[in-house]
C-alpha cells in the first residue's frame, strides 16, 4: 500500500486554487438558473393565452413593499458578510437579523397575496393557464426564499449561541452568494410578472 | 489546494487484515456508509452493469418480438412498456451513473486529490440515483396503484404530452417516471456540482488546467453542462406532477395549453444529453488511445478548445429532433446550420485521434480494441448525424428505425465501446487484478459483430419505411428477413454481454495480479498501488506535465521541455 512520490523538488511552484464551496454553490446556482429559465419561458410563453379569467390585469398588484424588503436584504446580508469577515460578531447578529426580518415581511407579503387572490378572486393553480404558470413561477422562488430563511435562520441562533465567529466567514459567504441568486432571480420574476405581463 | 485540509475518508479499507475478521454484515455496512470516492465509483459502476442487464434483457425481449411479423410475443401494451423501460433505464440508469462512476473513481486520482471536493454529498448523490432507479423499476408492481395489477410507464422516454395526462395515462405509472427521473436528477446534479468543484478547486500542486489529463478536463465540461441540462428536465417534470395531480394546464390543450413546449423542454435536455454521455465517452478514449500508441495525444489544446465548443454549440441544436412539428422555415434552417456546426469541433477530435493513432507502435489490448471500433462507428454515426441534420431528408425518415439506427451507433457504437474499453483498462486498478484478455478478444469480436449485424442492418430498414415503436407488423411489407436479421444480431450481443459479466466477474477472484502501473501509462492515478488506498496518496503529487508519470520514467527527457 504504497504510492510513487511525485515531485520535482528542483522546480517549484505557487499554487493558489479558488475555494471549493464557493465554486460548488456557483455551479449550484448555475443549475438552479436553468430551472428558473424554464418556468419564465413557459410563463411567457402562455401570456394572455388563458382561455378564461381572472387575468393579471384583473388581479394582481404590484408588490411594491415587498419588492423593496428583497432587495434591500441583498444589502443587508452584504454588511452581515462584512461584518464576520472583520469579526464584529455583534454587527453581524444585528444585520443578519435585519435580513431575517426583512425576508420573513416578503414571505408574508406573498401569503397574504395568494390569499386574496384564492379567496377573493377565485384563482388556483387549476383555474387557468395564468393560474397554472403564476403559482408554479412564483411558488419556486417562493420555496427558494423559505429554504434561505431556514439557512439563515440557523445561522442567526447559532450565532445566538455564541458558535459562530469569523472563521465560518467563508461559509457564510456561500449563503450569501445563495441569497444575492434569490434576490437576482426576483428581479426576473418581478418583471415578468408584474410589469410586462400585467 | 485552497486553504482547507484534504477531506480523508475514515471508511474501513476492506484490503486490510484488520477487516477480514468483519462480519459480512459489517463490510455491507462499510459499504453503505462509505463516502470514499473509490468505494462509490465502483457502486456507481456496479448499479449501472445490473440495468444494462436489465435494460439489455428489455431490448433482446423487443426485438424477439420484432423477429418476425405476426409475433405473440409480447402484447402491445407490454411492448410499450419495454421500450419505455429499455430507452428510460440505458439513459438515466445505465450511461449518466456509468459515466458518474469512472468519474468519481478516477478524477480524484488524476489530479491527485485524496477525494472529491464533497465526499458526503457524493454519497448522498449516489444514494438519490439508486433511490430513483429502483423507484422507476418499483412501477412494475406499483404502476396501477391500489387496483389491480401493476404496469410500468408506456409513454416513450420522452414521454410526449398530452399522452402523460390522466385522462390517457390512468394509474401512477407515469407518476412513478416523473418522480423517479426527478429523484436521479437531483442525484445528477449534486454529482456534478461536486465533479466541478472537485476539478476546479482540488488540483495537486502544478497541475494547471492544461496540464489536466483530457479525461478529467472532458469530465470538467460534461459536468458543467450536465448542470444546464439536467435541469431543464426536472423543471418540466415539475409541470408534469402539477398538470396531473394539482389539475394545472401547462400541457393541456383543452384549456389554451401546448403540447408543443413539452416537446421543446423535454429536447432542451434531450439533446445536450447525448453529448452529456458522448463526451466521457471521448474523455475514456483520450486516456486509452495514447497509452497503447505509446504517443502522447494529439493536439491536446485543439481537444480542449473542441470539446468546450461541444459543449456551448450542443445547446443550441435541440429542434433537429422537431422537424417534423411544423416550424418555421427559419427555425428548420438555424438548427440545420447549427447541427452541421457541431460536427466541426467533433470532426476535430477524429482527427487528433487519428493523428494520435499515426505512426505510433499500436498494441491491440482489448481496450485498444474497443477504442478502434469506437473510433470507427462513432465516424458513421457522425456523418448519419449529419444527414438527418438536413430538414428534408429529416421529414422523409423521421421516427423510422434510420433514426433508430443512427441513435443506437452513437449510444452503443461509441458510449457503450468506451464504456467497456474504460472498463478493461481500469478494472486493474480498481480491483489489483487484470481482466482476462483471451475471454476479453471474444467479447469484443462478438459484440461488434452483432452491433454491426444489428445497427447497419436498421439504418436499411427505416430506409424502406418502418416506423419506430411498432410492436409488429404486417408480413408483406418486405420486412421480415431484415427484421430477423436485426435480432439475431442483437442475440449475438447479448452473448457477448454475458461474457463480458462473467469475465467481469471472475477476473476478480482469479484475474492475473495487476501490478500498480499495468499498462506503463503516464498519468497520477497509475503511481498509487493497485487498489489504492483509502488516502489515494501518501504525499501531495506535484506535476510539471500533462504526463507526470512519463517525466518520472524519463527522468533525462521530461515533457516539460516540450510544453510550453
Amino acid at each position: 500500500m504504497s504510492s510513487i512520490p511525485v515531485n520535482h523538488p528542483a522546480r517549484t511552484v505557487e499554487w493558489h486554487l479558488p475555494s471549493k464551496r464557493r465554486v460548488g454553490m456557483t455551479s449550484l446556482i448555475l443549475g438552479e438558473s436553468a430551472i428558473f429559465t424554464i418556468f419564465v419561458v413557459a410563463y411567457v410563453f402562455y401570456m394572455g393565452k388563458s382561455l378564461t379569467g381572472p387575468t393579471p390585469a384583473q388581479v394582481l398588484e404590484v408588490p411594491t413593499l415587498a419588492t423593496i424588503c428583497l432587495l434591500s436584504s441583498s444589502f443587508t446580508i452584504w454588511r452581515a458578510e462584512k461584518a464576520i469577515e472583520d469579526d464584529r460578531m455583534g454587527s453581524f447578529t444585528v444585520w443578519l437579523g435585519a435580513t431575517i426580518t426583512l425576508a420573513a415581511v416578503f414571505l408574508a407579503n406573498t401569503a397574504l397575496e395568494w390569499k386574496k387572490l384564492i379567496y377573493h378572486d377565485g384563482l388556483t393553480i387549476s383555474t387557468n393557464l395564468f393560474g397554472t404558470t403564476f403559482y408554479s413561477l412564483v411558488g419556486l422562488h417562493a420555496t427558494h426564499v423559505v429554504v434561505g430563511l431556514f439557512l439563515l435562520t440557523s445561522t442567526f441562533i447559532f450565532s445566538l449561541l455564541g458558535w459562530v465567529d469569523s472563521r465560518q466567514s467563508e461559509r457564510f459567504g456561500v449563503i450569501a452568494l445563495y441569497w444575492h441568486f434569490v434576490d437576482a432571480v426576483w428581479i426576473v420574476v418581478f418583471t415578468v410578472v408584474y410589469l410586462i405581463g400585467r | 489546494m485552497s486553504d482547507y485540509p484534504l477531506p480523508v475518508s475514515h471508511v474501513v479499507d476492506p484490503s486490510t487484515s484488520a477487516s477480514e475478521r468483519s462480519t459480512l454484515l459489517e463490510k455491507l455496512h462499510g459499504w453503505v456508509v462509505t463516502v470514499d470516492h473509490k468505494r462509490l465509483g465502483i457502486l456507481y459502476i456496479l448499479y449501472s452493469t445490473f440495468f444494462l442487464l436489465v435494460a439489455g434483457a428489455e431490448a433482446l425481449m423487443i426485438r424477439i418480438q420484432l423477429a418476425y411479423p405476426h409475433a405473440h410475443v409480447l402484447s402491445a401494451q407490454v411492448y410499450n412498456r419495454f421500450f419505455t423501460m429499455h430507452g428510460t433505464t440505458m439513459v438515466f440508469l445505465v450511461g449518466m451513473p456509468f459515466l458518474f462512476g469512472f468519474a468519481n473513481y478516477i478524477v480524484p486520482l488524476q489530479i491527485g486529490a485524496r477525494d472529491m471536493a464533497f465526499p458526503r454529498l457524493n454519497a448522498f448523490s449516489f444514494w438519490m440515483t439508486a433511490f430513483g432507479g429502483f423507484l422507476l423499476y418499483y412501477s412494475f408492481l406499483g404502476g396501477a396503484g391500489l387496483y389491480g395489477v401493476g404496469n410500468a410507464p408506456d409513454v416513450g422516454w420522452f414521454a410526449y404530452a398530452p399522452l402523460t395526462s390522466r385522462s390517457f395515462s390512468p394509474g401512477h405509472a407515469t407518476d412513478y417516471w416523473a418522480l423517479a427521473l426527478i429523484v436521479s436528477g437531483f442525484g445528477t446534479l449534486g454529482t456534478a456540482i461536486n465533479i466541478v468543484a472537485t476539478v476546479i478547486s482540488m488540483r495537486c500542486k502544478g497541475m494547471t488546467l492544461m496540464r489536466m489529463p483530457l479525461f478529467t478536463w472532458l469530465l470538467l465540461v460534461v459536468s458543467m453542462l450536465t448542470l444546464v441540462t439536467i435541469t431543464p428536465l426536472t423543471a418540466a417534470q415539475f409541470m408534469l406532477l402539477i398538470d396531473r395531480y394539482l389539475g394545472g394546464h401547462f400541457f393541456d390543450t383543452q384549456a389554451g395549453g401546448s403540447s408543443l413546449i413539452w416537446i421543446h423542454f423535454f429536447w432542451i435536455f434531450g439533446h445536450p444529453e447525448v453529448y452529456v454521455l458522448v463526451l466521457p465517452a471521448f474523455a475514456i478514449a483520450n486516456e486509452i488511445i495514447p497509452v497503447f500508441c505509446r504517443k502522447a495525444i494529439f493536439g491536446y489544446p485543439a481537444m480542449v478548445t473542441a470539446s468546450v465548443a461541444i459543449m456551448f454549440v450542443s445547446l443550441s441544436v435541440w429542434a433537429h429532433h422537431m422537424f417534423t412539428v411544423g416550424m418555421t422555415s427559419v427555425s428548420n434552417a438555424f438548427f440545420t446550420l447549427s447541427t452541421m456546426l457541431v460536427g466541426v469541433p467533433t470532426g476535430i477530435k477524429i482527427f487528433n485521434w487519428i493523428a494520435t493513432l499515426w505512426g505510433g507502435r499500436i498494441r491491440f489490448t482489448t481496450p485498444m480494441l474497443f477504442c478502434i471500433g469506437f473510433l470507427f462507428q462513432f465516424l458513421i454515426a457522425g456523418l448519419t448525424g449529419i444527414m438527418l441534420s438536413v430538414s428534408p431528408w429529416d421529414w422523409q425518415l423521421h421516427n423510422s428505425y434510420s433514426v433508430i439506427a443512427h441513435f443506437h451507433y452513437v449510444l452503443v457504437g461509441a458510449i457503450v465501446f468506451c464504456i467497456f474499453a474504460g472498463i478493461y483498462y481500469w478494472y486493474p486498478k480498481a480491483t489489483g487484478r487484470l481482466m482476462n484478455e483471451t475471454l476479453g478478444k471474444w467479447h469484443f469480436w462478438l459484440f461488434a459483430i452483432g452491433f454491426h449485424i444489428t445497427f447497419d442492418t436498421m439504418h436499411f430498414l427505416g430506409l424502406l419505411g418502418m416506423p419506430r415503436s411498432i410492436y409488429t407488423y404486417q408480413p408483406d411489407r418486405g420486412w421480415n428477413f431484415l427484421n430477423l436479421v436485426v435480432s439475431v444480431g442483437g442475440m449475438i450481443q447479448g452473448v457477448a454481454v454475458l461474457i463480458f459479466a462473467y469475465n467481469f466477474l471472475v477476473s476478480y477472484w482469479r484475474g492475473e495480479v495487476a501490478s500498480d502501473d499495468p499498462w506503463d501509462a503516464w498519468t497520477l492515478e497509475w503511481t498509487t498501488s493497485s487498489p489504492p488506498p483509502v488516502y489515494n496518496f501518501e504525499e501531495e503529487p506535484e506535476v510539471h506535465s500533462r504526463r507526470p508519470l512519463w517525466d518520472l520514467k524519463h527522468p533525462d527527457d521530461p515533457d516539460w521541455d516540450y510544453e510550453s
